[in-house]
């Protein structure tokens, strides 16, 4: 397999060909931030907290769709760059209603780990407070959209993998929610086969299992690759 | 149609119209026909054929002849080549003037007022993608041929290979009309580099910055050039299927461009066997829905794909893959009407216009505080001022210029004192504006920069696609704080965070949307921040604009409401 090389952080690192600056950093053990980034699903580059800085170009540019090539750098951290990642977790925050002391996933969510780990102390902008629903209508698992922070992997988990797209966006911008199918009660989907891959993908507490209190929703974040392992190379495992 | 038949046809059609005795030009584009001038046509029709005259003379529907704050414009054109244009006609003062310009004058009606058509308005422009405009009826494709439509794509079937094609663009200097101008010649030549079995040209009409309407009138005006251009781009690159995407508020261009394909079709001049030649090229029409976002080049061919229109991010390049990850040429309206006359007259021809780097013309609608607001096309390279003063006549009730903002909701205002910067891409850069697609607004000292700037963030707070977290929440709390400056409530600390916000989005959203969301709050700070700072620490409008609360508010959501606190039921 045709093997590239590029300076990641200062150090050469070498990857394969068609492999993007994210997959090359996490080979090497090299962290950077990502969201809506899922090992498994198509790349978004919506979340904007894998950006990083690659000489030659004047703009950052996403970690998770960024094909690394031959002799390039990239700096995966810098004073700017932490500063623009906590900033977007802000606004993450900022968005919606993520009272962590009474979410279901408190203690096991990726928005809380994040912010944790990039050391974002305080929210300087207006919380929005929407006032948003959520829907109980399924028997099994429920969504909160107060807590949804529109990564969509749900809606590519559903497409990609399961195959049934149930999940979809409605509206634009700040109004964007994530829908099943026709925007219908969950309950009442026709599509949904329950398989609750969205609940094991959902970063934060905004898909739970249905009675799950705070801080007892555990998703299990190895979950999609055992399946695509399975499907794909016949290595079932638990 | 082939060739020989093409050069015949322009040539009947010519002498035709060589032997009308009166032709009589009136402006139906949109705003002229809201100014009333289907009841104008709907009067002289009936005057025809009462008279029967309609062997003698011709009522040519056109499209913009430019100055559209006075229609319904009409014209009259006399075999002798003799010409007059009048100004905001009325249906009676049309009547008289047919009357008069038939030698049966009428006292009926009053006189309408002639416009001159040497007045620093019209003499100032170079019209070379509006040249046709005001000449032909957009849905007759004959009067396109006798101005010598097809004539390119003729040229280039026979005499050019599509490396010469592209060469022939690159020398040019063409750049990208949309905003961005990128070199067209470029961009050609790196799509008809790229190996693949299928390509596709793409036209960009999905026009959206408020204020403007080039894309919409050229699309209204002459749609065969735009298709010529597009079928001359299709044989440069190797593609055989192009796509015209228009967005949904544009249904009069939609229409003339379904006419126009099917009347292209019909003559063979698109569709199968381009003009005899083994050439083909099929171009369909897709309709946005309204979605400021699908002018964004990635985003719109989403949505050709039918899919939501959101962008995805670049690398790759549309020129790598595009369309069903095919390499994809993708031009503004604009862009692919200059293609045509570049052929036909030479590359040399259209670079003998404008600035070193910024080639030929460019069209701008010229609107707000300006007497002759409009769509003018100006030679690159003139300044601001000369757009405002000579061509736009300046403003309107001794008001004082203030500011010219171009660029639309990406763009900047462009202060008094550098009225005299030459209009090309690389000196509204510097200014921290940008060329944009065309928008051109001239304000007054009425008008008070931070709520402009509001008003530019809250169409961006609007117009996000919410794909990304910085575009999607960093416009919104931009807005609540531009919002908080504009009612009073604001202190320098909102400043500080408003600046850091800024910066934020500009660097770190997915598209051009939320890159230059920014823009027209970088660019008022930079030159208007006394303004921002009355507004913050005096609790002052200088303009008088905004309704200022001497006290700062909490604003507290609704559902929150009941948490504060009544103090005379204490």
């Amino acid at each position: 397999m045709p093997v590239i090389t590029l300076t990641i952080d200062e150090a050469l690192v070498s990857a394969r060909v068609g492999q993007t600056v994210l997959e090359a950093c996490r080979d090497e053990g090299i962290s950077i931030p990502t969201l809506c980034h899922l090992d498994g699903i198509s790349a978004r580059g919506g979340c904007r907290l894998c950006l990083v800085e690659v000489a030659g170009s004047n703009r950052l540019l996403p970690a998770c769709t960024t094909l690394a090539a031959e002799g390039m750098q990239v700096s995966t951290r810098s004073d700017r760059i932490d500063r623009y990642r906590r900033m977007i977790l802000e606004l993450s925050f900022a968005e919606r209603n993520h009272q962590c002391a009474v979410c279901v996933s408190n203690q096991n969510c990726e928005l809380q780990a994040l912010a944790a780990e990039l050391g974002m102390e305080q929210v300087r902008y207006d919380y929005l407070d929407p006032d948003l629903s959520m829907d109980l209508s399924h028997e099994r698992f429920g969504i909160d959209h107060n807590r949804c922070v529109l990564c969509l992997r749900c809606v590519r988990v559903c497409d990609e993998v399961e195959g049934a797209h149930t999940w979809d966006v409605k509206a634009r911008g700040i109004e964007s929610q994530v829908i099943t199918d026709l925007n219908q009660p969950w309950g009442e989907s026709l599509s949904c086969t329950s398989c609750g891959k969205c609940v094991d993908a959902c970063p934060t507490g905004a898909l739970f299992t249905r009675g799950a209190t705070v801080a007892e929703m555990h998703k299990d974040a190895g979950f999609l690759r055992r399946i695509l392992d399975g499907r794909e190379k016949r290595q079932w495992r638990r | 149609m082939n060739h020989a038949s093409l050069e015949i046809a322009a040539e009947d059609e010519l002498r035709r119209q060589q032997d009308l005795r009166l032709r009589i030009f009136l402006c139906y584009s949109t705003p002229c026909v809201a100014a009333g001038a289907d009841r104008v046509r709907k009067v002289l029709d009936e005057l025809i054929t009462e008279h029967t005259l309609a062997a003698e003379l011709e009522i040519v529907a056109t499209g913009c002849m430019g100055p559209c704050s006075r229609g319904p414009l009409l014209r009259l054109r006399h075999a002798n080549g003799s010409e007059s244009l009048y100004e905001q006609v009325e249906p009676e003062q049309a009547r008289a003037l047919l009357l008069e310009a038939l030698d049966e004058p009428s006292s009926e009606g009053g006189t309408a007022q002639a416009l001159a058509l040497d007045m620093p308005f019209f003499a100032r422009q170079t019209r070379i993608v509006l040249s046709n405009n005001s000449e032909i009826d957009p849905e007759n494709l004959d009067h396109a041929l006798a101005r010598g439509s097809y004539g390119a794509l003729s040229k280039v079937l026979q005499d050019m290979t599509p490396a010469d094609v592209c060469a022939e663009i690159t020398r040019s200097g063409l750049r990208g009309r949309g905003g961005g101008g990128y070199p067209a010649g470029v961009k050609w030549e790196l799509v008809r580099k790229s190996p693949a079995e299928r390509k596709y040209v793409v036209a960009n009409g999905d026009e959206g910055d408020p204020g403007a309407y080039m894309d919409r009138t050229i699309m209204e005006s002459d749609p065969h050039r735009l298709l010529e251009s597009m079928a001359i781009a299709g044989y440069a690159v190797g593609a055989e299927q192009g796509y015209l995407y228009v967005r949904g508020e544009y249904p009069l261009a939609a229409a003339r461009l379904v006419k126009a394909i099917k009347a292209a079709e019909r003559r063979g001049l698109l569709g199968s066997r381009v003009l005899g030649s083994n050439f083909n090229f099929r171009v369909d029409l897709r309709v946005g829905a309204g979605a400021f976002v699908c002018g964004e080049e990635t985003a719109l061919m989403v949505s050709i794909m039918g899919r939501r229109g959101q962008p995805v991010p670049r690398p790759p390049y549309p020129a790598q893959s595009g369309l069903w990850g095919m390499p994809t040429l993708i031009n503004n309206v604009e862009t692919f009407a200059n293609v045509a006359p570049i052929i036909a007259k030479g590359a040399d021809w259209f670079a003998s216009f404008g600035t070193e780097k910024s080639k030929g013309t460019k069209v701008f609608a010229l609107c707000g505080e300006v007497v002759n607001s409009g769509l003018i096309e100006v030679p690159m390279g003139i300044s601001l001022r000369d757009i405002v003063f000579d061509v736009g006549g300046g403003l309107p009730e001794e008001g004082r210029f203030k500011a010219a903002q171009t660029g639309g909701p990406s763009g900047g205002c462009i202060p008094a004192d550098h009225l005299d910067t030459p209009v090309d891409y690389e000196s509204l850069q510097q200014l921290g504006s940008i060329m944009g697609s065309g928008g051109l607004i001239v304000m007054n000292d009425r008008s008070c920069m931070p709520d402009v700037a509001k008003f530019f963030v809250e169409f961006c707070r609007d117009e996000s696609c919410g794909k990304c977290v910085p575009c999607r929440v960093g416009t919104l709390e931009m807005y609540q704080i531009m919002e908080r400056i504009t009612k009073g409530s604001a202190n320098m600390h909102d400043l500080e965070l408003l600046e850091d916000l800024c910066d934020l989005v500009q660097e770190t959203s997915l598209c051009g949307l939320g890159m230059t969301a920014p823009n027209p709050v970088h660019n008022t700070l930079q030159y208007f921040r006394d303004e921002y700072l009355a507004h913050i620490r005096d609790k002052h409008c200088p303009a008088g604009v905004c309704q200022l609360d001497h006290v700062p508010v909490l604003d507290m959501p609704e559902h929150a409401s009941h948490l504060i606190i009544d103090r005379e039921e204490l």
